[in-house]
């Protein structure tokens, strides 16, 4: 299945420049997977030593953030959009309240 | 200065220039004090003519040098100040940058009654430029990364401001470009301060936070530390105490990476280069990892009873890697700014997990 992940510009450094990556994945966890493994220098910045997704960077389904869904298990359908945002200050990508 | 007669509209701005007042002798012994009391608490306001209290305005700058009691005590050699800028009516050190490229504007005719003020801003200076044209009557429309907190949005709304949010994923460049478009589709309705490309942010800094830090520690500091955002702290407080004492090491951080939780910092290799950065004046540059200050404002607070942001804990990271090298028998006092508070970050994930 097939979902878009958009990579905030200080990252397009380590993707060859693209915005946005189409990954194949069941859940989010597996599309980063897909993506850090095409990519692997983006890993030491999304993931800690531990493997655990850093707590600056917050990822969104379709701008709902996945801390408050099923976290990196939470499941994806073909189409889906997964943004990456380094917290600055804790915030979503969109101007809603979510 | 809180019993100075005469409050008036142009308090704020008398507070800014009295700084650099009496500042020809450098160097030696203790400076003079910078606010003396003008009239004796007798002679004054017992008239009942006399206003009281003091304005809004008038309480940015001259905030507390805070000494750190514990947290630095690997480094016996070494004492540990920051300036407890979250002590500034907006809480945050971007009201001294703000008040100053008002007032500036208004002196040089640039920001006229009636129009709007525009600026780009991940935050803090939105807040400090909020709050001062809601005290001075002006409108402000400002561009905004979506990524900034709710918690601060929050604020700006509070305070009547306009909001124009920008994809998160772009942050604050995002919000920069966005501004310059507004600005150039209709020219005259709005003064644009452009924090990053105004003197005036940084001159703000060369005239109240330096001299503040050389007055409170008594010139006894002998390093400056401060973080790189649009590098007005930076730049304008070192240029300031290397005229007092060209001695002083004046050091700049920066985040480890582009891609970092640092509020308020740049990564100079990556990012837009503020125009008013002058990568000259620097005697190191270090960087900061966002875990490490992340983990030393959750010890501030437990340990010191700080509750400090990440960026000013990150600031004051700097500093401990800095007095992990100094010589053997080096005797050094550490100076810094901490921006802002942790008050804003409360809903931050680090608090749970690192
Ligand atoms: C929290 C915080 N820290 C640090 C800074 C950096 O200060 P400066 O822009 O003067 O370099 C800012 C500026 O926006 C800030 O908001």
């Amino acid at each position: 299945m097939a979902v878009k992940v958009l990579i905030p510009t200080p990252l397009r450094q380590f993707t060859g420049k693209q915005e946005s990556i189409e990954c194949g994945a069941r859940t989010v966890g597996e599309a980063l997977g897909d993506l850090t493994a095409n990519f692997a220098e983006l890993r030491k910045h999304l993931y800690t030593d531990e493997g655990e997704i850093r707590s600056f960077v917050n990822v969104y389904l379709n701008d709902k953030d996945i801390r408050f869904l099923d976290k990196e298990n939470t499941r994806t359908k073909d189409g889906d959009t997964i943004s990456i945002v380094p917290s600055i200050a804790g915030g979503s990508p969109n101007s809603t309240n979510d | 200065m809180y019993i100075r007669a005469g409050a008036g509209l142009s308090e704020d701005a008398s507070a800014l220039g009295e700084l650099t007042q009496g500042r020809s002798e450098q160097g030696k012994g203790r400076p003079e004090r910078m606010h003396t009391m003008k009239k004796s608490l007798w002679t004054e306001s017992l008239t009942g003519t006399e206003p009281i209290g003091r304005s809004l305005l008038g309480c940015i700058g001259n905030t507390a040098l805070l000494r750190l009691e514990r947290l630095g005590r690997n480094y016996p050699n070494a004492e540990f100040h920051g300036k407890a800028e979250w002590l500034n009516p907006g809480g945050s050190v971007k009201d001294r940058p703000a008040l100053e490229m008002i007032r500036d504007a208004e002196r040089t005719g640039r920001l006229q009654p009636g129009q709007t003020i525009l600026d780009a801003t991940s935050g803090n200076t939105g807040i400090a430029y909020a709050m001062i044209a809601a005290a001075s009557g002006y409108h402000v429309k400002l561009c905004l990364p979506a990524s900034a907190s709710e918690e601060r949005k929050q604020i700006l709304a509070a305070y009547g401001a306009e909001l124009v949010i920008t994809p998160g994923d772009e942050g604050s460049d995002g919000a920069i470009i966005r501004a310059r478009e507004i600005i150039a589709a209709e020219p005259g309705k709005y003064f644009y301060p452009d924090q990053y490309s105004n003197p005036a942010n940084w001159r703000a800094h060369y005239k109240t936070t330096a001299n503040e830090i050389w007055e409170q520690s008594g010139g006894r500091l002998t390093h400056f530390v401060a973080g790189l955002g649009t590098s007005g702290t930076f730049v304008g407080t070192t240029r300031r105490l290397k005229e007092l004492n060209p001695a002083i090491r004046c050091v700049s951080l920066q985040p480890d990476a582009a891609f970092h939780g640092l509020e308020g910092w740049k990564h100079m290799p990556s990012a837009m280069v503020p125009d008013i950065y002058d990568a000259t004046l620097a005697d190191a540059s270090l960087t900061v990892k966002t875990e490490d200050a992340y983990r030393l404002v959750k010890r501030a607070a437990r340990e010191e009873g700080l509750l400090l942001s990440p960026s000013a804990a990150a600031a004051l990271d700097g500093c401990f890697q800095v007095a992990a090298s100094l010589q053997p028998g080096e005797q050094a006092v550490f100076v810094t700014i901490f921006p802002d508070s942790g008050t804003k970050y409360l809903s931050e994930r680090f608090w749970d997990e690192v």
